[in-house]
């Protein structure tokens, strides 16, 4: 089972990590199942909360739009894998994620 | 689908056609232009350069997810657009491509067709890294900006001064002259949002009645004789940024009504004008004068007070500021030696005497008006009593002089006018009798130091 967090900003991915306050997990099974969806509102915006909340929720993966450099190399030293940069809604980011095809910078508005 | 940059083009600006964005793309700060939607139309190199971004990709992409700042997500000021709203200037940080965090400026306002309808918008961004580095690098001992003290009663001051500066609310500045009125202004505006924007100093008591009004809210053509042309008020030239207003007190009755009105519609209305003007500025103001006095008197109007009153911040006279004296006397020696390119080691020991024990009626600008004078006129290895102006060493006159014709201040209990020693004499008995006799706990309660009180005490001869 592997689990995936994208931070939200209304339907899209949120712009700014360190102020996001809501956020979407999905855990996936045999690496194209989505088995479970969950949305989470956060009681505040906090970058460390919200890096706790992954490591202790077990995530994967997260995607995300701007992430302080400090965070991202956090997080990767704990062996979570970081698709940063990234603009879109939350359903055309998680179809590009499913096909596998999903990368650093993506911009899935307008295209 | 993505705009052809080679098709916005200037045509009637210069004798050949022009390109817009080669225009855009040569100013070294970031700029975005964006449709009502808020969606980017064109992004200029330096914004590239900030954001990581390229123009291409970026074309009518929502601007928060590009710039990633924190007040695009928190207050994006183009969500609260009212009629006639124009620039404002707000300070952010963003996080570019690079996973870089800094600070910056940003500048939001509209783009209006010929006929003035709304059309979109250009947000402007600069880099304040450098600045922020240099602010920190600056921090001299014991002094806030241009402020120098180390007296509790400035680091107080010092304490809740950016947060003062941090929110938009009026501020009244109280003391007497020379104690630094200015200097605390241009502070708050110097820590606030609005550092960028102009400060402008309006002294209410230095022009007549009938020019205030015009230099204030400014006039049209034809509005009086002589009036040639549209003339814009202080007001409207400090839009976005702060009005100080000195010697508030003289302030002539009438336009205490027309300041009034602006502090409730923030809407200005040149003389000759029916036409309401909004604008946005932050009022400091400050006097030497007894507000609350000239409120019972009829002079000042309470409900402008009220309004201007919001955060007090009083400024003690120098002779309350235990320890500042010595502190300033050094500083100003320092800076005047440097600049007059004297010599001179110091204060002798009856000089210092002098100095510190004068009471500065004028405080700080009578402090350093006294060491420019006497490093002047010192030309020896230490500045001496006798290069200090003749009237500190006849300060005791002076002090007698003062008795003859007292400070008169009313009051509170009945309608006797006292003299101010007398009050202070009052003062230091019921905090000795508040704090049971203990002379640390009655110098708190009168926020002076211990020795301060033990001075005064000695001086009215109370006994213990």
């Amino acid at each position: 089972m592997r689990k995936i967090l994208v931070t939200l900003y209304d339907n899209y991915v949120a712009p700014r990590f360190d102020l996001t306050t809501e956020v979407f997990i999905m855990s996936i099974r045999n690496d194209s199942y989505p088995e479970d969806e969950k949305t989470l509102v956060l009681p505040q915006a906090s970058v460390e909360k919200l890096c706790h909340l992954i490591i202790t929720e077990g995530i994967e993966t997260v995607i995300c739009g701007g992430i302080e450099e400090e965070y991202y190399k956090y997080l990767k030293w704990k062996k979570v894998n970081i698709i940063d940069s990234v603009i879109g809604t939350l359903d055309t980011v998680i179809k590009k994620f499913m096909e596998k095809s999903l990368k650093e910078g993506d911009i899935l508005i307008n295209s | 689908m993505n705009i052809i940059h080679s098709s916005i083009i200037i045509t009637k600006l210069f004798n050949s056609q022009v390109l817009f964005p080669s225009i855009i793309d040569e100013i070294p700060m970031g700029i975005l232009v964006l449709n009502l939607n808020r969606e980017i139309m064109l992004m200029n190199s330096a914004m590239e350069a900030l954001t990581g971004f390229v123009q291409h990709e970026v074309f009518r992409v929502p601007c928060a997810y590009i710039v990633r700042c924190n007040i695009c997500l928190e207050k994006c000021p183009f969500l609260s657009i009212k009629e006639g709203f124009s620039s404002i200037c707000l300070e952010g940080d963003i996080i570019n491509k690079e996973r870089q965090k800094f600070p910056v400026r940003l500048t939001f306002a509209p783009i209006r067709n010929i006929n003035g309808k709304g059309v979109g918008f250009i947000e402007c961004i600069e880099d304040i890294r450098a600045f922020k580095a240099l602010e920190s690098n600056t921090v001299e001992p014991y002094s806030f900006g241009h402020i120098i003290g180390r007296s509790p009663q400035m680091e107080r001051l010092f304490k809740i001064l950016p947060s003062i500066a941090e929110s938009d609310s009026s501020v009244l500045i109280t003391g007497e002259t020379g104690t630094g009125k200015d200097f605390i202004a241009e502070t708050i505006h110097n820590l606030s949002q609005r550092a960028k924007e102009p400060f402008i100093k309006i002294n209410c008591g230095a022009l007549p009645e009938t020019l205030l009004e015009s230099e204030l809210f400014g006039h049209n053509k034809g509005a009086f004789t002589g009036a040639f042309e549209n003339k814009p008020g202080r007001f409207k030239l400090a839009h976005n940024g702060t009005i100080y207003l000195t010697e508030i007190g003289d302030l002539p009755i009438n336009l205490q009504v027309k300041l009034l009105t602006f502090l409730d519609d923030k809407i200005i209305y040149p003389l000759g004008s029916t036409k309401g003007l909004p604008v946005n500025v932050r009022i400091i103001a400050a006097t030497h004068r007894n507000l609350e006095q000239m409120v019972r008197d009829d002079k000042f109007r309470e409900d402008l007070l009220f309004r201007l009153n919001v955060v007090r911040l009083h400024l003690f006279p120098l002779r309350n500021r235990e320890g500042d004296t010595r502190l300033l006397m050094d500083h100003f020696f320092n800076s005047y030696t440097k600049q007059f390119k004297k010599t001179i080691k110091g204060f002798s020991d009856k000089a210092s005497k002098i100095l510190l024990n004068y009471e500065y009626p004028g405080n700080i600008r009578e402090l350093k008006n006294i060491i420019e004078y006497a490093i002047n006129i010192c030309h020896d290895n230490h500045i001496e009593a006798e290069h200090l102006p003749a009237y500190l060493t006849e300060n005791r006159i002076k002090i007698d002089e003062k008795k003859q014709t007292p400070l008169v201040i009313p009051s509170p209990t009945n309608n006797e006018t006292l003299e101010w020693s007398s009050i202070e004499h009052k003062m230091i008995i019921d905090a000795l009798l508040k704090a049971r006799g203990r002379k640390n706990k009655a110098a708190e309660i009168l926020g002076w130091g211990r020795s301060t009180l033990w001075r005064k005490i000695k001086y009215y001869g109370i006994n213990s």
